[in-house]
């Protein structure tokens, strides 16, 4: 070891205490200078190395700071994870991802009733955490001796905790998933339900059922569930305002077909269905066929411009009811005079109506009606899908009621479809549930010429400025649309006070986007209404105020609306759309 | 504060003597930290469910005592600091011995020990007062030659080390190393041991490598990001992209509501986050200043164990600033590290304080035998 090899010690020379014996040892005896002089180049050169770390130090602050455009990052950042759950059944969303259907990891708790040493102890105990189960029925359930048999669907994390407390011998759990929509009822009659096995029973659940069940991708739909909320309140406000028995309302994309919103009421919550054949299990939408009354008058209209035979300017006699055979077409808001094709639309005249469709002729109105989808069954993605009901034979006669809507049961979304291909410069498109890819050009049918799409747009807007849909006009988006009142077919009569009121607007009208329609099932008269069930008065209104609250939602700014007289008295837009509607 | 030229009191003498620039720059560094303590351990605070200013009161408290320490330890002659060396050392010892057996482990390591409520960490006092009895050992046997200073200094070494890593505690190990092996430098190691040296220092952390799983996996993650979770230091590099020259301002930073030693191993990403790396810099160029104003000192000293003592003292002291900083750039594997004066902690903060009025203490300007025979 010549590191710790001893030298010959030198006398007087100690650390630390070298300099304490006066005088003396103020000299730099030999060993002492050689010492300090190795110990200051040495010192040198470690100051040295720490002045280059601390340099690297700083240059690599810039570096990473100011230079270093991309900080090195680990391949895979790591993330909370939620995707990592993996689902018997896949994801429902709307159009923008938020969740309408999702699926939970449950456990179901079954008994081997085999193994079960006591059932009515088990029983007892079972009943104290699990209070909903009925105490007979689970000792029945454990003394039957079966090898497998269900005590409860569902349970929380909590309950499991409790049973499992319980230590009862012979009760499993089974692993499972269960099916949840976040929004209860609001898209129900879209998205439908599962049965308690998750296998869909209704809406995109059944159509889809196997896509679900085999891809872990969530489908995405077409709908806008912030507009499928605005149309659901709305009609929610109507029915209980007009104490009506139902409700349906749709929000389409005219140029693509694609369904932004699809509302039934009564609706259902399809995390807690009701049993059996309730009523809001019925989708209104796409499943019930109504004789649709004068809102037909659009494709009555559209019919008569595309013959030939009629041309916006004709004129017709409706100076007094129109007798055919031993029937009678009177008028509502009778004129008494000739009316031309837009006077016939905004004073919805069924006797012009049908003498324009006597004038095309009972094939064309068949063969237009036909073009427009309104004679087969259309297709939708839901199982829930109603056929019309297509009068056989189709005479003269019913060539004239189905002038002004009746003798022909379509349903709503049939009516929908129609009126998109009317006002969207005349291509008919197939309604669909599911998105289009952003930007693609949807080829469509073309059923009416540009030019007659582009005069059924300008009669709707006639319809909201000077006849009978004032009520759904909203400033500065340019609402058209056409009112109906259907009375109700009971028992092979019409009911006066059944009416079926419906509006269908478009906006805003120079270029349509999206297509509306509220219909309200036997609205009930109000004070407010002036005693009045029409649907300018209750569906329009309606209309107004889904318009009003879509249409800045999907970005359309509103024109600039030229101030009318009355704004001087009222200021407010909304002042003068009331003095509109009550002059 | 001024004193006349003629003032020959305790604290006049002090004034004149003392290295004016170095307590400028360690009040300047302790002044950050207070900001940087602010800034950055309410976050934590809130997080772990303890009061906001939490941290901060205990910093403050600690801040007192150690200021008082740093000053006390500075009035020392060189030969009462080889005696506080001394008696600190043994101290620290025996309390390593305890921490083995009455620590409780945190964190996979048994690094603490309780007195009554105080809590400290033996290992921060065993560097600066290994630092000054190894350098007398050193200094004794050069000048001394019948004296195993070296073999004393080597053994008291390998105990402190042993020690150190039954804890484990591989980053002070590494201090304690490299405070020996520079002393051990300085005071004349012929190179042919030094290069001998060099290499078993790397064998000796290779070791470590295959011996302790946690520096193995902090290796691995260094060599290879994507390995592993590299969380901690990603998180903090994109800190100081974040804060770029200037900074996103005080209060402005994200890294500390993320990071779980944000305000200690991590704090100058705090730092580079909300003051930018402008501060960041001024921090680097206070201890570069400290550790070469230092050294600089030591080339006019006549004393052996003054430079070994005052070497080792600063080694450590830089040395730990450099592995802090070194770690939150991603220039080496992740070590727990405080950053001196400035990252939370208040056995850190003592020990440092005490360390760092030895080195005041000992570079004083000296006359002739002044101060070392009292």
């Amino acid at each position: 070891m010549s590191l710790f090899a001893p030298k010959p010690r030198l006398p007087g020379v100690h650390a630390g205490e070298d300099l304490q014996n006066g005088p003396a040892a103020l000299r730099l005896d030999g060993v002492r200078m050689r010492a300090l002089e190795s110990g200051r180049s040495r010192l040198i050169a470690t100051a040295v190395g720490f002045f280059v770390a601390f340099a690297v130090i700083g240059v690599r602050m810039i570096d990473v700071a100011v230079l270093d455009a991309n900080p090195a990052r680990p391949r895979d950042l790591p993330q909370a994870r939620t995707d990592g759950l993996e689902m018997e059944r896949a994801d429902i969303t709307d159009r923008n991802g938020i969740i309408l259907a999702t699926s939970l990891p449950t456990v179901s708790l079954y008994a081997r009733a085999n193994e079960v040493l006591d059932a009515g102890e088990a029983a007892t105990k079972l009943v104290s955490v699990l209070p909903d189960l009925d105490p007979a029925d689970v000792r029945a359930r454990l003394a039957g001796g079966r090898p497998f048999v269900y005590l409860r669907r569902n349970l929380t994390p909590r309950q499991q905790y409790d049973v499992n407390a319980l230590g009862i011998p012979g009760l499993y759990f089974e692993k499972g998933e269960r099916r949840v929509y976040p929004h209860g009822p609001l898209a129900a009659h879209i998205v439908g339900m599962t049965d308690i096995d998750n296998k869909g029973i209704a809406g995109i659940e059944r159509r889809f059922d196997q896509g679900l069940r085999s891809s872990q991708q969530p489908l995405r739909l077409a709908v806008d569930i912030r507009v499928q909320t605005v149309v659901r309140n709305e009609l929610q406000r109507a029915v209980e305002t007009f104490r009506a028995v139902g409700a349906t309302g749709m929000v389409m994309d005219a140029a693509t077909g694609e369904m932004l919103a699809m509302v039934s009421l009564p609706d259902y919550d399809p995390n807690d269905p009701p049993a059996g054949q309730a009523e809001a299990l019925f989708n209104r939408a796409t499943k019930g066929a109504y004789e649709m009354g004068s809102t037909f008058k659009l494709f009555n209209t559209a019919m008569a411009l595309e013959s030939g035979r009629v041309n916006i300017g004709s004129s017709f006699d409706a100076t007094k009811p129109l007798k055919y055979g031993n029937h009678e077409i009177h008028d509502d808001h009778a004129q008494n005079r000739w009316l031309n094709v837009s006077e016939i639309l905004i004073h919805s005249s069924n006797i012009g109506s049908a003498r324009m469709a006597m004038e095309a002729g009972v094939e064309f109105q068949r063969s237009f009606l036909g073009r427009m989808g309104m004679l087969s069954t259309p297709t939708l993605e839901l199982p829930e899908i109603g056929a019309p009901l297509v009068p056989k034979p189709w005479r003269e006669i019913n060539a004239i009621t189905i002038a002004f809507g009746h003798g022909l049961s379509v349903t709503p979304l049939q009516l929908v479809s129609g009126v998109a291909a009317l006002v969207n410069g005349g291509l008919f498109r197939p309604a669909t549930l599911l998105p289009h890819p952003e930007g693609e050009e949807i080829p469509g049918e073309r059923v009416v010429k540009a030019r007659t799409s582009a005069q059924v747009r300008q009669l709707m807007r006639m319809v909201v400025t000077e006849g009978t849909g004032k009520k759904a006009e909203v400033p500065g988006y340019e609402v058209g649309g056409k009112t109906g009142t259907a009375e109700k077919a009971v028992n092979g009569s019409y009911r006066k006070k059944a009416v079926l009121s419906s509006f269908v607007a478009a906006f805003p009208m120079d270029a349509p986007r999206y297509v509306v329609l509220v219909m309200i099932d036997e609205p009930q008269a109000t004070k407010e209404t002036y005693g009045f069930i029409t649907a300018g008065w209750t569906a329009a209104p309606a209309t107004g105020r889904i318009v009003a609250q879509v249409a800045p939602l999907m970005g359309l700014m509103p024109k600039a609306v030229p101030a009318p007289a009355s704004m001087a008295r009222t200021p407010t837009a909304h002042g003068s759309r009331d003095v509109a509607a009550v002059e | 504060m001024t004193f006349g030229r003629t003032d020959t009191s305790v604290i006049g003498r002090w004034w004149w003597t003392v290295d004016r620039w170095t307590i400028a720059a360690l009040f300047s560094l302790i002044g950050i930290g207070i900001l940087l303590t602010m800034a950055a351990s309410p976050a934590v605070a809130d997080r772990i469910g303890a009061e906001s200013f939490h941290f901060i009161r205990r910093q403050f408290i600690f801040l007192i005592p150690a200021l008082a320490a740093m000053t006390a330890v500075s009035l020392m002659s060189p030969r009462q600091v080889r005696r506080l060396g001394v008696i600190g050392f043994a101290g620290s010892t025996v309390l390593l011995l305890a921490v083995l057996f009455l620590g409780p482990e945190v964190k996979g390591a048994t690094r603490w020990i309780s007195f009554g409520g105080l809590s400290i960490q033996p290992s921060e006092f065993a560097k600066p007062t290994f630092a000054v009895v190894a350098a007398w050992m050193f200094a004794e046997s050069r000048l001394n030659p019948g004296f195993p200073g070296k073999a004393v200094a080597t053994a008291l070494f390998g105990l402190t080390a042993l020690l150190l890593l039954l804890q484990p505690d591989v980053g002070q190990t590494l201090i304690v190393a490299a405070i020996w092996g520079t002393q051990f430098f300085l005071a004349g190691l012929p190179m042919v041991l030094v290069v001998l040296l060099g290499l078993l220092g790397l064998a000796g952390g290779i070791g470590a490598y295959f011996t302790f799983g946690h520096v193995q996996s902090r290796v691995d993650r260094f060599l290879d990001p994507g390995a592993g979770d590299a969380y901690q230091v990603m998180t903090a590099l994109n800190a100081f992209k974040n804060g770029g020259i200037f900074g996103r301002g005080p209060g402005e930073g994200r890294v500390k509501m993320v990071l779980p030693d944000a305000h200690t191993d991590f704090i100058l990403a705090v730092a580079g986050e909300e003051f930018g790396i402008a501060l960041c810099l001024v921090v680097v160029a206070l201890f570069a200043f400290i550790v070469l104003r230092g050294f600089s000192r030591l080339m006019k000293e006549e004393n052996l164990f003054v430079v070994l003592a005052s070497a080792g003292l600063l080694v450590q002291f830089g040395l730990q600033a450099i592995i802090n900083m070194a770690s939150t750039l991603r220039l080496m594997p992740t070590k727990g590290m405080t950053l001196p004066f400035i990252s939370y902690g208040g056995s850190s903060m003592l020990a440092l304080a005490l360390g760092m009025g030895m080195v005041l203490a000992l570079t004083r300007k000296r006359y002739g035998t002044e101060g070392l025979d009292q």
